[in-house]
């Protein structure tokens, strides 16, 4: 098992250098550059020897495969380098501005998606085609194929506007810093409870589906039939011998999830106006701010890489038909 | 006593609305008041809207609308404009050009403070003018400094510039923000002022201090209570960043926010019901950018002027501005803005005429034979491609209302949409083009040799319609060659009289900026620049205040 680890881990290096090769390119493929100043705009217009001054301060006008290896030396020295934009900060500490909010919105998120997507799918499984089944199934559905925008903007015109219940955008009220603690903390969870409902509604439905269809093939296996013929509650056969199988697949599909988790949502992000990573990047790549979304690609590629690794690992785990397949097959 | 009298109204009348269900609309009060006068306060927190986050403190660096905005509040320059935009002293007490326009003295205010204490003199301003022409500072706005031949100290509260040439635009060139030479003049040399330290905690002259930036969330400055002209009454400001108009505009409702700008549907059909009305004051002023049908004057077919100025007559400028912005834009005759000094309205207009446009035409040789389309004598049809760029619905819907409009002449043209970036790239710099619909930002100076003038038509250059007019060239070196405002208007009224003639581009028209303020916020007086120019004078009175200023 170590080995395995091990040798999947040296793989991944070569694989990373590839990823972080083809991205630099193409990003510089894309037409437009990170110089200052608006086409449109008559007063704010650079002469050519500037510009070119500009091209040779970041070193833009050298070939790209010298830029790439410039690059990437510095990476391996975990020098992600500093911002094109004007602020001109490291692009570690822009992304660590970033990361804790998208990073904890997407957990708390997916553990709420996890707790209703599982349940809902062993008992539409379990209840199949009743009217339990039914209605669960239309309203994931319709979470499904509701547009996100759409459903914010409802949301905040009903909570926000209408009602006044909860703030509408951001992350904290103007006033935050004059809040007791206990306010603060309350005034810090009432700004997520929408971008929080309205991403766990749309992302219900994928894992619940899949749960549900596990389920419904894991019922039906010998093994389960045993278990009922050998007398054992229906619940106990449920919880203890089909579901722990039917989980397998679903935990592949979770940690294929994983990167998404510091990826973001740039469309709910941007309605309720919440510094993520999203935004950030979206910025970088209208900016052609290209040591910032260098720096965001290697960090995503990075955690897809150990997701998929881990994700591995915790399924050979939790699977011995997996683990020892390899065996079997000689035998 | 009166004073007391009315105030004591006012609380009557704030007790009343509670009991009557709109507790939290203080403004339907306002109203009693404003006949009278209101005396300013100071405090209160101002909260601003912006879809954009700011880029960098360092003005001089960045290129976004929302970067200036708060940078102008944190430095000045020497120059301001003002409500007419007029450059008029801003740490500047005078300034005096030679009699020939070459050497312009500046004579500072002996009472202006960095916001750490220091105080301001000529040596910043010299500072400031070398971060400019710094070959290593990446910033969009050197051009003007590079034009000045000698700069000199000549005490610390004594400047003067010499220009190799006249340059017109001299004065407001000092309406660049200055910063401090004591705490930038070591970043400067290596190229680092994008790195110091005053790019996050900037120091500045200006009527407000910075206190805070949480990137992407907001921005929060407070009152300088020792500015030189005199302590603002709006005690903090806070831009919000919100990067999406529909929340933007949620927000004006739930009234989190006290300044936004509208869309024209927003400000037309969706803000006209009575609480808006008095939650909030809709301001509405010419823009200072222009949106324009322009053609590729190398494509013989748009070569002669006639072909133009029949597309001018083709197209219904007010039907656009009607379908388009809700009728809240004005006809562009020219590419000076209105308001502006060297504006002028007295040039060829063009007015819907469609008979008159297909006439022009077939002058040139263009011809109906029956079939609705014009042909040349060859039989070949006048058809050719409007392109735009991506992300602007605006743009896109005049495409297709010209679209209509030359159909209906007999002229054929398909819109082609393509991504900003590979758009300048490929058809713009590349001029493979044949009509495009576009904008241009013009400055509050009328100067625009850049975009006119036929030295200008290389592929990094702006004349990209490769526009040449031998009487256009003299009039914009002899505007942009005097620094006496009543000569130069006399070249610039004839530019635009020749440039209404020749419609090298069909001017469409300026749209008009659309500010929303909250009804609390007194003091705000429109002017032809708009709303801004005053803000150090915005107040909200005592009774109105909502939030405590920290």
């Amino acid at each position: 098992m170590l080995l395995f680890a091990l040798r999947r881990l040296l793989l991944a290096i070569p694989l990373l250098i590839g990823i972080t090769f083809v991205s630099f390119i193409v990003i510089h493929l894309a037409p437009g550059e990170p110089i200052p100043g608006a086409e449109e705009d008559i007063s704010r217009q650079l002469p050519k020897e500037v510009v070119e001054k500009i091209r040779e301060l970041y070193g833009l006008d050298k070939p790209l495969y010298v830029q790439y290896w410039n690059w990437l030396s510095r990476v391996a020295r975990l020098d992600f380098g500093k911002s094109f934009q004007p602020d001109g900060r490291p692009v570690l500490t822009k992304i660590s501005e970033r990361l804790p909010v998208t990073l904890f919105l997407n957990v708390v998120e997916l553990i709420i998606i996890v707790a209703l997507a599982v349940p809902i799918g062993v008992l539409s499984a379990t209840r199949q085609y009743s009217m339990f089944d039914k209605v669960t199934t239309l309203f994931v559905f319709v979470g499904f194929a509701t547009p996100d925008f759409w459903l914010a903007l409802l949301l905040m015109i009903l909570f926000g506007v209408q009602l006044g219940w909860l703030p509408i955008s951001g992350l904290r009220s103007l006033n935050w810093e004059y809040l007791s603690f206990w306010k603060q903390q309350w005034d810090f969870l009432s700004h997520l409870v929408l971008p929080i409902a309205v991403a766990t509604f749309g992302g219900l439905a994928g894992l619940s589906r899949y749960m549900r269809q596990s389920m419904l093939e894991t019922v039906r296996q010998d093994y389960v039939q045993t278990a009922r013929a050998k007398g054992l509650s229906e619940q106990a056969v449920i919880a203890k011998h089909a579901l722990r199988n039917a989980l397998l697949p679903v935990v592949t599909v979770l940690g294929l999830s994983l990167p998404g988790l510091i990826g973001g949502s740039v469309i709910i992000e941007s309605i309720f106006a919440i510094p993520g990573m999203g935004q950030l990047m979206v910025q970088g790549v209208f900016a052609r701010d290209y040591p910032l979304i260098m720096g965001n690609l290697v960090i995503v590629a990075t955690l897809t890489l150990f997701a998929n690794l881990f994700a591995d690992i915790v399924y050979g785990l939790v699977d011995p038909r997996i683990r020892l397949g390899g065996r079997r097959r000689r035998r | 006593m009166r004073g007391r009298a009315r105030l004591l109204l006012v609380m009557v009348a704030g007790a009343t609305a509670l009991f009557a269900g709109c507790g939290r609309d203080t403004s339907s009060l306002v109203e009693e008041t404003a006949s009278g006068q209101v005396t300013p306060a100071y405090g209160d927190t101002f909260v601003e809207a912006t879809i954009g986050d700011i880029s960098g403190l360092i003005p001089n660096l960045t290129s976004d609308g929302a970067s200036h905005e708060v940078g102008n509040m944190i430095y000045d320059g020497l120059v301001k404009a003002d409500k007419d935009l007029n450059y008029v002293s801003a740490m500047a007490e005078s300034w005096q050009f030679s009699a020939d326009c070459l050497e312009l003295t500046w004579r500072l205010r002996r009472d202006v403070k960095w916001h750490d204490g220091r105080p301001f003199t000529a040596d910043d301003v010299m500072f400031t003018y070398q971060v400019m022409i710094n070959p290593k500072t990446p910033t969009a706005y050197k051009e003007d400094f590079l034009a000045v031949k000698h700069a000199e100290v000549l005490d610390p509260y004594t400047f003067r510039v010499t220009y190799a040439k006249p340059l017109a635009k001299a004065i407001q060139s000092w309406s660049m923000w200055i910063l401090p030479k004591h705490l930038l003049e070591r970043y400067v040399a290596d190229g680092k002022l994008k790195e110091s330290p005053e790019n996050s905690r900037p120091v500045g002259t200006g009527a407000y201090r910075f206190q805070e930036w949480k990137s992407g969330e907001k921005v929060v400055l407070v009152s300088n209570n020792d500015y030189y002209e005199g302590r603002p009454y709006l005690g903090r400001i806070v831009y919000r960043v919100i990067p999406n108009q529909g929340t933007i505009f949620l927000e004006l409702k739930a009234k989190g926010v006290d300044l936004a700008s509208l869309t024209a549907i927003q400000y037309a059909r969706q803000t006209e019901y009575p609480a808006f009305r008095k939650a909030y004051r809709k301001h509405r002023y010419p823009s200072s950018a222009y949106t324009y049908f322009g053609f590729n004057l190398k494509d013989p077919r748009f070569a002669d002027r006639r072909v133009r100025q029949a597309f001018a007559h083709a197209i219904n400028k007010q039907e656009l501005i009607e379908g388009v912005l809700m009728g809240l834009a004005r006809e562009a005759t020219g590419p000076i803005r209105p308001g502006t000094w060297a504006y002028t309205d007295k040039v060829a207009r063009y007015d819907y005429n469609p008979e008159k446009a297909k006439a022009l035409l077939a002058q040139v040789g263009w011809k109906d034979n029956g079939d609705g389309i014009l042909r040349d004598k060859d039989g070949k049809p006048f058809s050719f491609t409007i392109r735009t760029n991506q992300g602007n619905e605006e743009r896109k819907k005049v495409a297709e209302i010209i679209q209509q409009r030359l159909g209906a002449i007999g002229v054929q043209t398909e819109i082609q949409v393509i991504e900003w970036a590979s758009f300048i790239k490929e058809f713009i710099k590349k001029k493979r083009f044949e009509a495009i619909v576009l904008g241009w930002g013009v400055g509050t100076d009328p100067d625009q040799y850049g975009v006119w003038h036929s030295s200008q038509q290389g592929p990094d250059q702006l004349n990209t319609v490769g526009y040449a007019n031998l009487e256009v060239d003299r009039l914009l070196e002899d505007g942009r060659a005097s620094c006496h405002q009543q000569e130069r208007v006399k070249y610039y009224h004839r530019f635009q009289e020749v440039l209404a003639e020749d419609q090298p581009l069909v001017f469409l028209y300026f749209r008009d900026a659309l500010p929303v303020v909250s009804s609390r916020v007194y003091g705000i007086h429109p002017a032809p620049s708009g709303i801004f120019y005053n803000f150090d004078h915005w107040y909200v009175p005592k009774q109105l205040q909502r939030y405590t200023s920290g």
